[in-house]
């Protein structure tokens, strides 16, 4: 295959796998879960935009909806949660 | 796949806004949020892709190099690091609110009695 | 305004919503097809105006530096923002209950860290302050730029508190400290705007020494400095969201120590 098709499947895979996590991260009602999810879903962000030759974003991506996103999230899920 | 990017964009917005408006929790309605607005960095990587390019860094390849559009590279990645900070004040919104409430479901949220 | 009828008037809006996004798309000219003109210009332009290789760094800072500076001080905002509206919340809840939130979670169990978690968790703090560090001077280069070192920056610390020793994070980063760092962030950015303008120059011009060749560390004038400003900011403000967010747990877990020592 030339490069161009390589590329191409690449990109439609990645963003099938994008709108399917979205569509999963909606549907995912419990918090916590929801936080893994969303964590899951950045990742696939991130393959996305490196799929569209975009390095710089996909860091930003990275970092942030891998570790600051989550993190913060759950801080807030554990400050709102009712003492067991 | 001139059109598909745009599709999936749109499939997201339209995924996004229904888990908003259907949502029972303040948590959930603020990661809808998030997943809405990830939508517009796929929209905006998607309008500035050039078939054949390359990331636009020249450090170890020719200046002749087809390289892609580094202008919405540089919007779409101000915004990522942007959006987890307005997010992180909208939870302090939330916490808030459920101090006062003590619930978090929208629709017990809103009642404000005078 | 029941649910149903909600969903139903959401099916309506969104039907109308994807009605003017299709037309929209007839005008694109589809994916991988972009026109131009101003990215093809830009790259062109880049390398011999500002002796960056990274294109997008140099947009960044120095073609669109005005859009930067807005957004950096929504970061600003924000954080100061989280920090109003929790700090009032703290103050009120140890003005209602006598012992504040420690009171009510005594009972919560909170299964101890794991040594392997801590000992990971020690271990990288070290390397990613390091490739935070890297990444936030080295914009001009390669694929970094303040925005993504900050980030770094701020979760090594952040692995600091994740390895069981929040009182260490605490210390680490006391606020006063944190505040000045990034209000000198945010303020330097501005500063290095205006002081073009001191000299008769547009706001953000580029006007210091473009260095010798492109690509090395000490070259592209501003870009350099206004990238590590940034990543100052940015490290700044997300060690306060998570610091405010993070004394509430850290009231709870001394009471909880002071409780199972007495």
């Amino acid at each position: 295959m030339t490069q161009h098709a390589v590329m191409q499947v690449l990109q439609v895979v990645a963003l099938v796998l994008v709108a399917a996590g979205a569509t999963v991260v909606v549907r995912t009602r419990e918090r916590v879960r929801l936080v893994i999810a969303l964590s899951a879903y950045g990742m696939l962000l991130a393959i996305l935009f490196f799929v569209f030759q975009a390095p710089d974003v996909t860091l930003s991506e990275l970092t942030v909806g891998a570790i600051a996103l989550p993190l913060i999230l759950l801080l807030a899920i554990s400050k709102v949660r009712k003492p067991e | 796949m001139a059109v598909f990017p745009f599709l999936v964009v749109a499939w997201i917005v339209a995924v996004g806004l229904y888990g908003l408006v259907t949502s029972r929790d303040l948590i959930h309605q603020i990661v809808c949020l998030i997943v809405v607005q990830s939508s517009t960095y796929v929209l905006l990587l998607g309008v500035g892709y050039v078939t054949g390019g390359v990331a636009p860094y020249f450090y170890d390849i020719g200046r002749r190099a087809l390289a892609v559009d580094p202008v919405v590279q540089a919007l779409a990645l101000t915004d990522v690091v942007v959006e987890a900070a307005v997010t992180a004040l909208l939870l302090s919104l939330a916490v808030q609110a459920h101090k006062k409430f003590g619930t978090l479901d929208p629709h017990d949220l809103a009642e404000f009695k005078g | 305004m029941t649910p149903k009828l909600r969903l139903w008037l959401f099916v309506i809006g969104v039907a109308g919503l994807a009605a003017c996004y299709l037309w929209a798309f007839h005008g694109l000219p589809g994916f991988g097809n972009y026109p131009g003109p101003y990215g093809p210009e830009i790259l062109k332009r880049a390398i011999p105006e500002t002796n960056a290789t990274g294109v997008v760094s140099a947009v960044n800072f120095d073609y669109r530096g005005f859009d930067t500076v807005g957004e950096e001080f929504i970061l600003f905002t924000a954080a100061a923002g989280m920090s109003v509206v929790l700090r009032r919340l703290r103050g009120e809840q140890q003005q209602e209950q006598g012992h504040s939130p420690a009171d009510e979670v005594m009972h919560r169990n909170v299964p101890p860290t794991s040594s392997a978690l801590r000992v990971a968790a020690l271990v990288l703090v070290g390397p990613m302050a390091l490739i935070g560090w890297w990444l936030a001077t080295h914009a001009q280069t390669n694929p970094s730029g303040g925005f993504q070192g900050g980030v770094i920056l701020a979760s090594a610390f952040m692995l600091v508190y994740l390895s069981g020793e929040s009182i260490a994070f605490r210390r680490l980063s006391p606020v006063d400290l944190l505040d000045v760092a990034e209000a000198m962030g945010a303020g330097g950015f501005a500063a290095v705007g205006l002081a073009a303008v001191v000299q008769g120059l547009p706001f953000l011009y580029n006007y210091l020494p473009l260095g010798q060749s492109p690509g090395a560390v000490s070259s592209s004038g501003t870009i350099a400095l206004i990238s590590f400003l940034v990543g100052i900011e940015v490290a700044a403000a997300f060690m306060l969201i998570v610091g405010e967010l993070l004394e509430q747990t850290l009231l709870r877990r001394s009471g909880r120590q002071k409780e199972g020592s007495s």
